[in-house]
Parts: structure tokens; C-alpha cells; sequence
């Protein structure tokens, strides 16, 4: 990790383009910038228009709000994004042969690799799935794996969305949006295609139905409902797909079956791919509030009569108490050193870890174990006197609620600014298709862009913006 | 398709119609209080009658005036068919079946939605009125226009279909029952200026003006308006034209197995009543209570399309 120097994605040393943008460039500077600031807009609108927006949480239906979209595209090599996928694919491949054992045998614990009490005690560890076979033995159907690159082909992993990750929708609309713009760049920069993953989806999702399923399995997206921060995907993607949008009153279980109420009765459903937290999931089994999910789906799901997409309890899995034992997860079940690197962690429930970590706050980055969202979490570097203080005395109090990573130098990509290009802070999403036919990785994925000067966070919530992302073909 | 998908495109639909009827009937009274012919603040009163929200503006408001009515009917939060509340409602089902309903459709509900919220966020002068009734009008007709070019003729037409011809049904029946009286042959003072003004006013709130004149030239009286908008089958907001759509329409959707037979039904025997009564009959049995009977088969076919095809759990 390069300490003093952030690491640019497009400029090297003395201003030098790198390989992959020196085509981009030459384009740039030959556009007037009052065409571009005027296409930057015209995003916008667009935007706006096909309705690409997310809801502020706990806020009236009026606000939605459209996640900002800056035009320089974020571009990967080919060979790059080779040794990239390479890594993905196992870690993708370790997480669900992790979570297959842990709600089976537990060989890992057995063999000492992982404390007992790191799953049994652990929120995300799901009971009622333990002996549970899942259709086709796939746990993660759609993972999300957040990268952050410090230097020259240095990517870490900064964590595993392996329960319902989101931003896809904003993958395919941002490249529809940048073709739209300018095709013209389209025509002088070989960039692999995004546009198959609806497809790649379902067909992922339909290869996972239930061994029972007869012919065309019927697959249904399971949305919380039109004031969830994250419907317009949903409904983007069951659009994309050509399959229902259902909500959970829209579904009944008859005959041992999950079944939706359509104009002509009820009909049956093969994969469930729900966007509904574990919690929400069936009131009889879980949270018995839930008005979102289905009474009884845990039933049927065990009987193997329908399959959930992601399955519950893969939380345990992107866990970040859990994620600091990932270089092991990875090691003990394929067998092969991890060709992605973890981020270093310390556990503060161990108590020299947690001892470093109190020294050190000022240079660290501490996280809650369950939080997301960029919420919850203490950036050393940039914090406040007071806001340590505070920090210090939560991690006192409960531990193991914290884990704690040096701050790592994020690569920055320029933004289009007011004044022109500036070099901003980015991250990398890239989506992970599983099904018993293979692993599939779309190329690219979300590059989400703190849009503040020398920000780290990148998160939709807190101004974070996003960029389309680039593969060159080789 | 899903209940639910159908109960959003039916009142998807309907809202869209409403919104357009309503800035219509705004047209309307707007027209008739700058001819000035009559009290101007009654025809407030008849205008918001008219629009089913008469009642609702009592509760708000203690007296009647020009500007307290056109905004109640076009921007009133607390007017659950003013256009903005049609609008929104319109574009929220909408998004509850953006599944349904194909890009374009949505974009010009999405783009109703947005240019509205921005031209009605402030109160509308008299002189802004005009243009801004226009751009409602304009955008009821894009999201018609598109839905006729870019969908499906299949079960998801045929809701967005019968919520139109549902609401449409009902506005111009309620139009007519509003002013039913000025149409009775009783009403002797025929030719009578005040009279051509209130007929006329009754073709516009139903965009039937053309179309009458077109048929009538320069005659005909309130027997004549009264049979164009109930009876004529070519014209697309009158009473028999409408029964024939969702006639249409249901007969579409029960084509397979037989669904939605007694919806069907239902609508049958109000098709009939509007095919083999004439106007003399109507006017025997007695206008009002004629108007008054169809109101409640429209909302008894309402009811029964939801049940048949299970718009609820």
C-alpha cells in the first residue's frame, strides 16, 4: 500500500495518460466543454425521465432522489480485469462451499479454523438452515464484491455482499446512458458489453429452480413494495427479465407450493429472487411482524419446493466479523491461496486487537460488525477530537460490535467538475452470477465516486455519485 | 398477470382519464364565467358538481368564488380528484406496474408527473390558465397516444382500457345529470340565450362540440345533445359508446376461459339499455333518474371487475 501517493487510475507520473484512457483522452480534449457540461444535464433529465431514482429512507414519497452521474467513464484493461475475475470467482466459489458447511457439517470449526463461537453467536447465523439442501446446492445466486484499488493492479477486497446487493440497475443504465450520449466512443474503444446480465440473470436464477420444476421454471422478483429505497431496481429488473414483480401480498402458499394471485387464480412459482431481508421473509418463521413477506415460505422452501434467491442466512458469509477470516475461508475450501487480498483487520473482541485499536485511533478506520451503508463507522484520519472521544468509549463499551482496518489510499478517478477534470475517490462493485452451470461476472460492475474533494465514502446515501465502468477487450 | 398488476393499470387509467375530464370541466366553467351570461359563481358550484368533488370543497371552503374552485380542482392536495392528485395517483400505479406498462408509457406518465408538478406548485393566475389547462390536455393525450403505439393488444390493454371507458362512462353521465334539467323538454326557453350558453357548455366539458355541430349544423337542441352523448355510438365519451368498450374489452379478457363472466353480464345489460332505448324513452322513464341508475351500474361494474379478477387478496 503505497502510503503518501494516491494512486490515479488515469494519470500516472508527470501527467502521463495510462494505457487504457489514452483513447478516452484524446477524445476529451479535442470536445468543448460547453458540449460536455450540456450532455451532463441532458443525463440528468434522462434520469429523471426513465425514473432512475432511489427513496430517501424515512422520507415522504416526494423525495426521491437521483444518485449523481458523472460522464468520465472509469476503464479497466482487459488483462487487468482477467486476474481481477480470476479472484472473484474464488472468492464467489469459497463463500458458498463456506456456507454450505457451516449449516452442515461445520468442517471448518472442526478443524479449528474458525472460532465456535464466530458463527453460533454470530446475528447473521440463520438456525433454521442448518441441514437445509438448497436447490442446486447455490447459496449466494448474486453476490456483490466491493473492491477498492490502491496502486497498479493492487485490488482489495473492502467487503462480500452475499444477501441482496444492489446498484446493478445503475451498471446497465449508466452504460444505456453513455451510449446514448456518445456513441461515438463507443466506436473508437472496444468496451465488453454489460447489457446481457438481465438475461444472464434469469437464465442464472432458472438453472437454480427446484429439482421438482417441469419444464420453463416460473421466476418471480419479491420487492418490500413502491416505497423501498431500492424499487426502481426492482422493478427494473423484473421488467429486464420478463418475469412478475410480486410483493408478499401478492403471494399465498397453496398445496405446499408458493403460488401468486394472478387475474386468473393462483399460480405456482419455481425461484423466488427476493429483495427482502432474511428478517422480513416468512412472519412464521422469522420476524412475526412482517407484513413484506410470506407466511410459510420457510416451509416450503425446506421441503425443496421452491428456491430463494439469495438463500437465507448467507449474511453469516459477509459478515465483517467474518470477513476478516476470508484469506482462511478461501484457502481451506479451494484449496489455493487467495488471489484477492483481504483488507487487514483486527477484531476488537480480541483483546491485543483491541488494545492496537485504541492506541491507534487517529489512523484507523473502525466499522461496526452489522452496520452498512457507511453509517456507523469512524474514519480516523478525517475525524473530529470529539468524534474519537465518542468512538473510543462505544468500542469500551462493546467490542465485538467493532472491527478496525488501516486506512487505505483509494485510487481516485476524475470527475467532470466545474472546473474541469479533478480527480476523485472511487470504488468497485462487480455483480457475481452463481448457478450450478458456472460462475458468471459481467464486466465491470458499479463504479461508485465520492464526489466531495478528498472524501472517502462513496455510499449513495451520503453524496456519493457513480461512473460508468469500462473493460477493454484485449 | 398479476391481481394486483391489473387493479394498478384499470386505476392507472382511470386516473389519467380523470385529470383529463377535470381540467375539461375547468376549461368549461372558466368559459362560462367570462361570457358572463350567468352568475358566474353558481356555475362554480354546478362545474365542481360536476367533477364529483362539490362536497369535499363545502368541507374546506365556506363560500364559492372563481379561484377557490379552480384550485381546488387542479391543485388540491386534499381533492382526491384534483389533476394533481390524479396525476400522482396516476403515475404511483404506474410504477406499480412499470412491469406492465412499456418504457415509453412510463416516461409520459413520468413526464405528466414532473411537468405538472412544476407548472401547478404555485397557484395558476386567470391568464396562465389557459396554456396551463392546454398542458394537462396535451399530456393526457401523449400518454393515450404512446400507450395506442407501443402496447400489447393482450390482458394488460384491456385493464388499461376498461379503467378509461370506466371513468369516462362516469364523468359524462355525471356531466349530464349535473345540468339533466336544462335538457328537459320541459324547460321551455328554448333559444333563449342563457340555454345555447348552458348546451353548450355541456358539448365542451365533453370535447363533443365539433362533433355535434359536425352532425347537427347549426340545429338542434337539448333532445339532440342529450341522444349524441348518451346514444351515438360514434362518439367516444358518450354513454353507449363507452358501454360498447368495455363490452369489448371483457369479452377480450373471457375470450380463453371464462373470466370476468359477470362483469360481463353486467356490462351487457347497460349496452342494451344504451342500444335499444331511444331518446324518448330515456326521456319517459325520466332523465335524471335514468342518469342516476347507469351511475350506479358504473360503479357496480366497478366493484365486480375487481372481484372477478382479483384485484384484492
Amino acid at each position: 500500500m503505497s502510503e503518501n501517493s494516491v494512486f490515479d487510475e488515469m494519470w500516472g507520473r508527470d501527467a502521463q495518460v495510462r494505457a487504457p484512457y489514452k483513447n478516452f483522452c484524446n477524445w476529451f480534449d479535442q470536445e468543448d466543454p460547453k458540449r460536455l457540461r450540456a450532455k451532463n444535464r441532458e443525463a440528468e433529465d434522462l434520469f429523471r425521465l426513465t425514473g432512475i431514482t432511489f427513496n430517501v429512507y424515512g422520507r415522504a414519497e416526494a423525495e426521491e432522489r437521483l444518485i449523481p452521474f458523472d460522464i468520465i467513464p472509469r476503464i479497466i484493461s482487459g488483462a487487468e480485469w482477467a486476474k481481477l475475475s480470476r479472484g472473484i470467482e474464488q472468492r464467489v466459489r469459497a463463500i458458498n462451499a463456506f456456507l454450505h458447511d457451516i449449516y452442515h457439517t461445520q468442517e471448518i470449526v472442526k478443524a479449528g479454523r474458525i472460532p465456535r463461537d464466530m458463527i453460533l453467536q454470530n446475528e447473521a447465523f440463520q438456525p433454521k438452515m442448518i441441514g437445509v439442501d438448497v436447490p442446486g446446492g447455490v447459496y449466494t445466486h448474486i453476490v456483490g464484491i466491493d473492491l477498492v484499488c490502491t496502486g497498479p493492479g493492487e485490488f482489495y477486497v473492502l467487503e462480500d455482499n452475499a444477501r441482496t446487493p444492489s446498484g446493478v440497475s445503475y451498471m446497465l443504465e449508466n452504460r444505456e446512458t453513455m451510449l446514448q450520449m456518445f456513441p461515438e466512443l463507443f466506436s473508437k474503444n472496444r468496451v465488453q458489453p454489460v447489457q446481457q446480465y438481465p438475461i444472464d440473470l434469469r437464465r442464472s436464477l432458472a438453472a437454480c429452480a427446484p429439482a421438482m420444476t417441469g419444464g420453463d421454471p416460473t421466476v418471480a422478483v419479491l420487492t418490500p413494495g413502491i416505497y423501498n429505497s431500492a424499487y426502481f431496481e426492482h422493478a427494473f429488473l423484473a421488467d429486464q427479465m420478463g418475469v412478475e414483480l410480486v410483493e408478499g401480498h401478492d403471494l399465498r402458499v397453496i398445496d405446499g407450493r408458493v403460488a401468486m394471485r394472478t387475474t386468473r387464480g393462483y399460480k405456482p412459482i419455481d425461484v423466488l429472487y427476493r429483495r427482502v431481508d432474511d428478517d422480513f421473509l416468512d412472519p412464521l418463521n422469522f420476524n412475526p411482524e412482517s407484513q413484506l413477506g410470506v407466511p410459510g415460505i420457510m416451509d416450503v422452501y425446506r421441503a425443496g419446493r421452491i428456491t430463494i434467491a439469495n438463500a437465507p442466512g448467507t449474511g453469516i458469509s459477509d459478515d465483517k466479523a467474518i470477513y476478516s477470516y476470508m484469506p482462511e475461508i478461501v484457502e481451506f475450501y479451494t484449496g489455493e491461496r487467495p488471489l484477492l487480498q483481504n483488507v487487514p483487520t483486527w477484531r476488537c473482541s480480541e483483546p491485543e486487537a483491541l488494545a492496537y485499536v485504541l492506541d491507534n485511533l487517529e489512523d484507523l478506520v473502525v466499522k461496526e460488525v452489522h452496520g452498512s451503508g457507511g453509517y456507523g463507522m469512524l474514519i480516523g484520519p478525517t475525524a473530529t477530537k470529539k468524534d474519537i472521544a465518542t468512538f473510543r468509549k462505544k468500542l469500551k463499551a462493546r467490542p465485538k460490535n467493532y472491527i478496525a482496518q488501516p486506512t487505505l489510499s483509494l485510487s481516485t478517478v476524475p470527475i467532470f467538475s466545474k472546473t474541469g477534470l479533478a480527480p476523485r475517490h472511487v470504488d468497485l462493485r462487480p455483480y457475481v452470477l452463481v448457478s450450478p452451470d458456472g460462475i458468471k461476472i459481467t464486466p465491470g460492475g458499479l463504479t461508485r465516486v465520492a464526489l466531495k474533494k478528498g472524501s472517502l465514502v462513496v455510499n449513495s446515501s451520503q453524496g456519493g455519485g457513480t461512473k460508468d465502468t469500462w473493460v477493454l477487450e484485449e | 398477470m398479476l391481481g394486483k398488476t391489473a387493479n394498478g393499470l384499470f386505476w392507472m387509467y382511470r386516473y389519467m382519464e380523470r385529470a383529463e375530464n377535470t381540467a375539461r370541466l375547468i376549461e368549461t366553467g372558466q368559459r362560462i364565467a367570462l361570457t358572463r351570461l350567468n352568475q358566474g359563481d353558481d356555475e362554480w358550484a354546478s362545474v365542481l358538481q360536476s367533477a364529483d368533488c362539490l362536497d369535499g370543497f363545502r368541507s374546506a371552503h365556506d363560500e364559492i368564488s372563481r379561484d377557490l374552485a379552480v384550485d381546488w380542482m387542479l391543485r388540491s392536495k386534499d381533492n382526491l380528484s384534483s389533476v394533481v392528485s390524479s396525476v400522482n395517483a396516476a403515475r404511483q400505479n404506474a410504477r406499480l406496474v412499470r412491469t406492465a406498462i412499456t418504457g415509453e408509457v412510463w416516461e409520459a406518465v413520468n413526464s405528466a408527473y414532473m411537468a405538472l408538478k412544476t407548472t401547478l406548485a404555485r397557484k395558476v393566475s386567470e391568464r396562465d390558465l389557459p396554456s396551463v389547462l392546454r398542458l394537462i390536455r396535451h399530456h393526457a393525450a401523449l400518454v393515450r397516444g404512446v400507450t395506442h403505439g407501443t402496447m400489447l393488444r393482450n390482458d394488460i390493454y384491456d385493464f388499461a382500457r376498461l379503467g378509461t371507458f370506466l371513468e369516462r362512462a362516469d364523468n359524462t353521465a355525471r356531466i349530464l345529470d349535473v345540468k339533466y334539467y336544462v335538457l328537459l323538454p320541459s324547460a321551455r326557453a328554448v333559444g333563449t340565450s342563457i340555454d345555447n350558453v348552458q348546451w353548450e357548455s355541456i358539448l365542451r366539458s365533453v370535447s363533443a362540440k365539433g362533433g355535434f355541430r359536425m352532425e347537427y349544423g347549426a340545429g338542434g337542441g337539448p333532445r339532440e345533445i342529450a341522444a349524441f352523448l348518451i346514444l351515438d355510438r360514434r362518439m367516444p365519451r358518450s354513454l353507449a359508446f363507452c358501454a360498447g368498450k368495455l363490452c369489448d374489452n371483457l369479452e377480450y379478457l373471457g375470450s380463453e376461459d371464462d373470466a370476468g363472466e359477470v362483469s360481463l353480464a353486467m356490462v351487457g345489460a347497460l349496452k342494451d339499455r344504451l342500444t335499444t332505448k331511444s331518446i324518448d324513452d330515456i326521456f319517459e322513464y325520466g332523465l335524471h333518474e335514468f342518469l342516476q341508475t347507469t351511475l350506479e351500474d358504473l360503479s357496480g361494474i366497478s366493484r365486480q371487475i375487481e372481484q372477478d379478477f382479483r384485484f384484492y387478496a
